[in-house]
């Protein structure tokens, strides 16, 4: 589903930020890259969501070539996407409701055929009440939870994540890492950047980054055992 | 609904509720543009009005058409035949020199200058209104007249008309160079308030961008908001417009009475309604484009 071969990505003025990077992610996988902050968790899974090109090498989506891809298709690969980022990026100007419905809005979807999706994406965080709150005033798990609201709302194949529980106390990191659980298990691709390591589930293939080299790709079954990854071994 | 069609509707109820919400601003914006277009199309209405009043008068030229002195009785006749079958001869009137020379003699200032001559020096002479035609061809009609056997000079007095036509002319290029330049002004003003429009949307146009809109789903609200504007202010115009003549028409009516004339200015006809609307609406459109796509590559 996503294949990256030998891809590159350097920003202009900078350190390569990406070097040499292959791996591979099927269709329903759960996928955790760490690395320290600066490794380049942030670019990788820009690259995956076509937000940036490859400087060199292949990034494949769906067998398509997003280095080849004309910039009006972009928009609607990346609707492919359901992208959470570290900063939430909620509208604050508008309820909860309205936050969700963006994604629908921009597919051309509204009226009752949005309505039911956007509680049903509600329900799912367990933010339905809260449908008409305005996004100031929930609180971090709540504003984290609504950003996955939004981003599942118009039924992406893949869920991508960034360190999407890096400002949150333990409990609600656990409890936001058990959505992204449950995603998976209905068959959603996963895929979530994180340096917080614990709550890693057995079952997840992990990436780990380190100054832009993928040290370790570690499949299902290993657990925990990505911190001693053999360094190197794919770079 | 098609997804297309549903797009569209969206973009229009989004701006519609936000110019609701920010309503005085709307209206400053339509009286804004209003008030632009309104001076030149105010001008345009009276110069075209001018046009008309200029027309009507154009009938009045006449032609003196002097004969050779030595034009005897049947030349005199032959002439009178050709002009009475002429097509473009409305009527003539002739004068013979005799007729003439009583006149200049018994004219008070002219007659000084009579009595010292010693004999007549006129000649025979047709004054000669032709049919309403337009200058052109009382010009073609005067050159005809000249070639003619027996006809000294063919004079034409058209020199005023020339000059007002001119002066109209003059004053159509005029409003057509203020016309341009208020357009100028309206795309430059247009484009800086979607201009901050969008400033005041970056983020949710940044995270739309995010999320896989296309460039045409972030332009179309801001498109929709220009074409709004421009059909808002042209409507201003337009009624501003209708309202000067209105009342300019209440003195005109007084004025043109003591003319024992019935003239009063036209409204703006239907095209010259269409074209001020039409352009207010296009130069919106075109001022929130070059803002919009401007702010786009920005982005980028």
């Amino acid at each position: 589903m996503i294949r990256f071969d030998q891809v590159s990505k350097r920003y202009p003025g900078s350190n390569q930020a990406l070097q040499n990077i292959t791996f591979n992610i099927d269709q329903g996988e759960l996928v955790y890259v760490t690395g320290h902050s600066g490794a380049g968790k942030s670019t990788l899974l820009k690259l995956i969501a076509a937000l940036e090109r490859p400087t060199s090498g292949t990034v494949l989506i769906n067998n398509q070539n997003i280095s080849h891809l004309r910039s009006a298709a972009v928009p609607y690969l990346r609707r492919k996407f359901g992208l959470v980022f570290q900063d939430h990026k909620l509208l604050y100007d508008r309820n909860c409701y309205d936050n969700v419905a963006l994604p629908l809005h921009i597919n051309g979807i509204s009226g009752n055929e949005a309505g039911k999706r956007v509680r049903a994406a509600l329900d799912k965080v367990g933010l339905l009440d809260k449908e008409k709150a305005m996004p100031i005033t929930l609180s971090g798990g709540e504003q984290q939870r609504l950003a996955i609201a939004r981003a599942v709302v118009s039924r992406p194949a893949i869920l991508i994540a960034d360190e999407p529980t890096g400002n949150l106390d333990e409990n609600y990191a656990a409890e936001i890492m058990q959505l992204f659980n449950a995603f998976q298990q209905v068959g959603v691709t996963v895929i979530i950047a994180t340096h917080d390591v614990r709550g890693i589930s057995p079952q997840a293939k992990v990436l780990k980054l380190d100054h832009g080299h993928l040290t370790s790709q570690l499949g299902s079954g290993l657990g925990n055992e990505n911190q001693n990854g053999t360094p190197g071994a794919f770079s | 609904m098609k997804p297309w069609l549903n797009q569209h509707a969206q973009a229009l109820s989004l701006v519609t509720k936000r110019m609701k919400t920010h309503a005085l601003a709307t209206f400053l914006m339509f009286m804004l543009m209003g008030v632009t277009l309104c001076l030149p199309g105010t001008l345009y209405v009276i110069v075209d009005n001018l046009n008309r009043l200029a027309g009507s008068m154009q009938s009045d030229p006449q032609i003196s058409l002097f004969l050779k002195l030595d034009a005897d009785e049947q030349t005199i006749r032959e002439i009178a035949d050709k002009l009475e079958a002429h097509p473009n001869i409305g009527n003539h009137r002739f004068t013979s020199k005799d007729e003439a020379w009583e006149q200049l003699q018994q004219n008070a200032e002219t007659a000084a200058v009579a009595g010292n001559l010693e004999k007549n020096p006129l000649p025979d002479a047709y004054f000669v209104t032709p049919a309403p035609l337009v200058p052109e061809e009382i010009e073609s009609l005067q050159a005809e007249l000249q070639q003619w056997e027996g006809v000294e000079l063919a004079q034409l007095d058209t020199n005023w008309i020339k000059r007002l036509n001119a002066i109209l002319q003059l004053g159509k290029k005029g409003i057509l160079v203020l016309a341009a330049l208020l357009g100028f002004a309206l795309i430059v003003i247009i484009g800086n308030t979607i201009r901050l429009q969008i400033l005041t949307q970056r983020e949710e146009i940044e995270v739309s961008k995010l999320i896989g809109a296309t460039d045409s789903f972030i332009r179309r609200p801001f498109l929709y908001a220009g074409t709004i504007y421009g059909l808002g202010g042209g409507l201003v115009a337009w009624l501003l417009l209708v309202a000067i003549i209105s009342l300019f028409n209440v003195s005109i009516t007084d004025l043109a009475e003591l003319y024992a004339s019935g003239f009063r200015l036209d409204l703006p006809s239907l095209e010259t309604s269409v074209a001020i609307i039409g352009s207010a609406v296009f130069l919106s459109w075109l001022g929130s484009y070059i803002a919009v796509n401007r702010s786009l590559a920005q982005l980028d």
